[in-house]
């Protein structure tokens, strides 16, 4: 299997001239897995910030064919358009998911679960900026304990988000998916190297990719990769990989890097008081208890 | 530079002219993001080690790594910084814009 | 060949001769004898397609939408609130022009539950930019899935299209029905042809795009037009048909006996039949009685209908459906084309089958008598209530 790294990535662009945010994590995802994945892509798309910054009639920023789904339908058409290539017997193609945390986490979960269950040869990338972005910032199924989003306010009462992100990684897992991975924009190449795999699975595989947003974090647009990487560093996200039905801990920090730092570089997180970061870091913890017990480490 | 181009459009004249259904060809750019910058990001090409860190981590992916050095799309940068902010060696300068 | 099948069963022979490369369906009654035969038919090698088990109705229509995208030929089958779950993705399909077919049988809506036949589901989505047609019995509507491939695909058309046929009535009641021969299908029915917007790798689309309050008009525009427009290709791939197999079905609407008519009845669907013989035997009587079998409710053959009823003195409309707060939803159509005529018959909305409940002959006789007196009579009449009103 290929080892991209930025030397040897193709120089060519398949998503191009989007009207994403500057410093958008989400596009940068996009673009590299699009890069990879090459020109016989097909790209299924739901409602969401990356299907309404690329098909804005005339404006087409995907070089390759590509779709809007329904909000909900993004397994059932990417699963669509593959059995429909393949009764064409259109070979050598793949064909992509690109969904938000909202679009996979909540209203897409259905859809998801039936690709995931008929093994249906799709890639399914979820692109996580951990709320609705696209509609205003509200919280979904993937925003953290502690976000202040449009729809889970800070003030006297709540400290914003009072539920924990779904564990969507294990959920797909439990499924018995042929590959799923978690990755970061904050580790371009360990994505490159999961998407690579994706690419040469038969049958579903998934990526659940952690992107920083600008926009809706509070955060100055250069430093999202950044983020992106102290997000694994503080042990808020993780590194790793579901294959033939074992979990495996890509990365496995001795020591987390400061959750604090992390928090308050951005303003969905300043209004955190110690005991809202104390539940955090406590989360945290525990989920990382049972990572280390219970995964492999490679 | 390599890549995709800005596309001669004409809005239809007529509702024949129009597509069949919500489709339109893909590789159709028909407006630049230049306007969007308040800073551009200026390369320092001798300093530059190419490195490619910057090259990769685009969100725009503007930056052209075909040539001899590092030219950048100045029609799609949106100035986010990015770029800037990740290289390590410190060669690429964020200059406001004049408008 | 001639057999003894279902509805359902006449559905599963009219698609396995179509040829479709996927085909993505849910379970819903009484649809689902439809499904469970395409499955043995992909499962014995008679159908060679892709039998998607999709997780639920909005999937089921999702998954033919990605079918469709690529230029694969998609067929899907579903009722009531299935079809309802699925609604969202209608439009979709229809502004993106892709000529899936589906089978609806037609069912009651809850709630109160009901599983039996009214037409309340479809009605729902009458705005969706999908054709919808209506069969009478099992025959037709194993004619109607060939025919619906041909018209949906049409260059000039290129819109999904809906067969509805009624739930039990004719999903699970057993005619004997002529099942065409495969090459004379492939003959009047060709291969998909790739059309210029759905994905290639050598010419990639984008599709589903977005238009904003600067271009959305237009497409819509485009789309209504060739709706419209549709109906010329509606009605020579019936002639066609007929040429080919010998059977016709007068492509929008059928007349029967409406000529010198005083009045007439207009049926969607199965009770067109019962209608069919209360009009022999009240013709037999020498009353001046005629029938209107309404095909197509989209498009909506107003012009035809006009010319067909410009001389009639009462019009009645059999809704199996209502529109709460209104009227029956065909009753509003067909006053709506009806209106622009210099003299306008009188018009009255038989409403009735709610929930599977039986129209029988003598129903459909008073509703005749009704509109041949000169008493007169509420504008929107229920049919064979079981209680006073």
């Amino acid at each position: 299997m290929i080892k991209h790294n930025a030397r040897n990535l193709t120089n060519e662009e398949f998503f191009y001239g989007h009207k994403a945010c500057g410093g958008c994590g989400e596009s940068l995802a996009v673009r590299l897995t699009m890069k990879i994945l090459g020109e016989r892509t097909f790209a299924a798309l739901p409602a969401g910030c990356m299907s309404a910054v690329s098909f804005i009639y005339p404006n087409m920023a995907f070089t390759t064919n590509a779709i809007i789904t329904p909000f909900a339908s993004t397994g059932a058409v990417a699963s669509g358009m593959a059995a429909g290539l393949k009764a064409l017997g259109i070979e050598n193609t793949q064909t992509v998911g690109f969904a938000g945390d909202g679009g996979t986490a909540d209203i897409g979960l259905q859809a998801l679960s039936g690709a995931i269950d008929r093994n249906d040869d799709i890639i399914y990338i979820c692109n996580d900026n951990e709320a609705y972005m696209n509609t205003g910032i509200q919280k979904s199924g993937l925003t953290p304990y502690g976000t202040k989003t449009t729809t889970s306010p800070a003030g006297k009462n709540l400290p914003g988000s009072i539920t924990m992100k779904k564990n969507m990684f294990e959920i797909v897992a439990a499924h018995g998916i042929q590959y799923a991975a978690t990755a970061s924009v904050g580790y371009p190449e360990d994505l490159m190297a999961k998407i690579e795999k994706a690419k040469n699975t038969k049958g579903t595989s998934y990526v659940h990719i952690f992107a920083p947003c600008p926009t809706g974090w509070g955060h100055g647009s250069e430093v999202t990769i950044e983020l992106a990487k102290q997000a694994v560093d503080s042990g808020l996200w993780y590194l790793a990989e579901f294959e033939n039905g074992e979990f495996i801990l890509n990365k496995n920090p001795k020591e987390f890097a400061s959750v604090e730092n992390y928090l308050m570089a951005q303003s969905r997180f300043k209004h955190l008081k110690e005991e809202d970061i104390e539940v955090i870091k406590n989360h945290r913890d525990a989920k990382w208890a049972k990572m280390r017990k219970d995964w492999q480490q490679k | 530079m390599n890549r995709p181009k800005l596309k001669q459009w004409q809005e239809p004249v007529n509702i024949d002219a129009y597509p069949v259904g919500s489709t339109c060809p893909s590789d159709h750019l028909t407006s630049i993001n230049a306007g969007w910058r308040t800073y551009r990001p200026v390369i320092d090409t001798d300093k530059c080690v190419m490195c490619l860190r910057c090259f990769l981590l685009c969100p725009d992916g503007v930056i052209d790594k075909s040539g001899e050095k590092l030219v950048i799309d100045y029609d799609y940068c949106k100035g986010c910084g990015i770029c800037a902010h990740e290289c390590k060696p410190g060669c690429i300068e964020m200059v406001k814009e004049e408008k | 060949m001639r057999k003894f099948i279902s509805g359902n069963d006449a559905v599963a022979e009219g698609v396995r001769l179509a040829r479709p490369h996927v085909i993505s369906a849910y379970p819903i009654t009484p649809q689902t004898i439809a499904v469970e035969r395409l499955s043995e038919m992909v499962e014995d090698g008679s159908l060679k397609a892709e039998y998607m088990h999709v997780e639920s109705e909005h999937s089921a229509m999702a998954a033919a939408m990605g079918v469709s995208s690529v230029g694969a030929r998609a067929f899907t089958a579903t009722s009531s609130q299935g079809l309802l779950y699925m609604a969202e993705c209608l439009p979709y399909a229809s502004g993106a022009r892709m000529p899936i077919v589906m089978m609806n049988a037609n069912r009651a809506i809850a709630t109160p539950w009901n599983i039996y036949g009214d037409q309340m589901d479809s009605m729902f989505l009458l705005n969706s930019g999908w054709i919808q047609v209506y069969v009478e019995d099992a025959q037709e509507a194993l004619d109607m899935m060939i025919q619906a491939y041909k018209i949906a695909e049409h260059p000039q058309v290129l819109a999904p299209m809906m067969v509805n046929l009624d739930g039990f009535v004719l999903t699970h009641t057993y005619e004997l029905v002529e099942i065409p021969e495969q090459d004379k299908v492939d003959a009047f029915l060709p291969p998909i042809q790739m059309s210029k917007q759905v994905m290639a790798l050598d010419d990639p689309k984008s599709l589903c795009i977005s238009a904003g309050n600067d271009f959305n008009m237009e497409f819509k525009i485009k789309q209504e037009r060739d709706l419209q427009n549709s109906v010329s290709v509606i009605e020579s791939v019936d002639h066609e048909f007929h040429e080919a197999f010998g059977r016709k079905y007068h492509g929008m609407m059928e007349c029967y006996k409406t000529e010198d008519a005083d009045v007439v009845l207009i049926t969607t669907g199965s009770i067109t039949g019962t209608t069919r013989i209360v009009v022999d035997q009240m013709r037999a009587e020498g009353k001046k009685v005629g029938l209107l079998k309404l095909r197509y409710l989209r498009p909506f053959p107003a012009e035809q209908l006009r010319i067909a009823l410009r001389d009639v003195k009462h019009v009645g409309v059999l809704d199996k459906n209502i529109s709460f707060g209104y009227e029956g939803t065909i009753f509003t159509n067909v006053n709506s084309a009806l209106s622009s005529l210099d003299t306008v018959p009188k018009t009255t909305n038989y409403i009735g089958g709610l929930g599977g409940r039986d129209i029988t002959k003598g129903n459909i006789e008073e509703a005749f008598e009704q509109m041949m007196s000169s008493d007169h009579h509420d504008k929107i009449q229920y049919m064979n209530v079981r209680c006073e009103q």
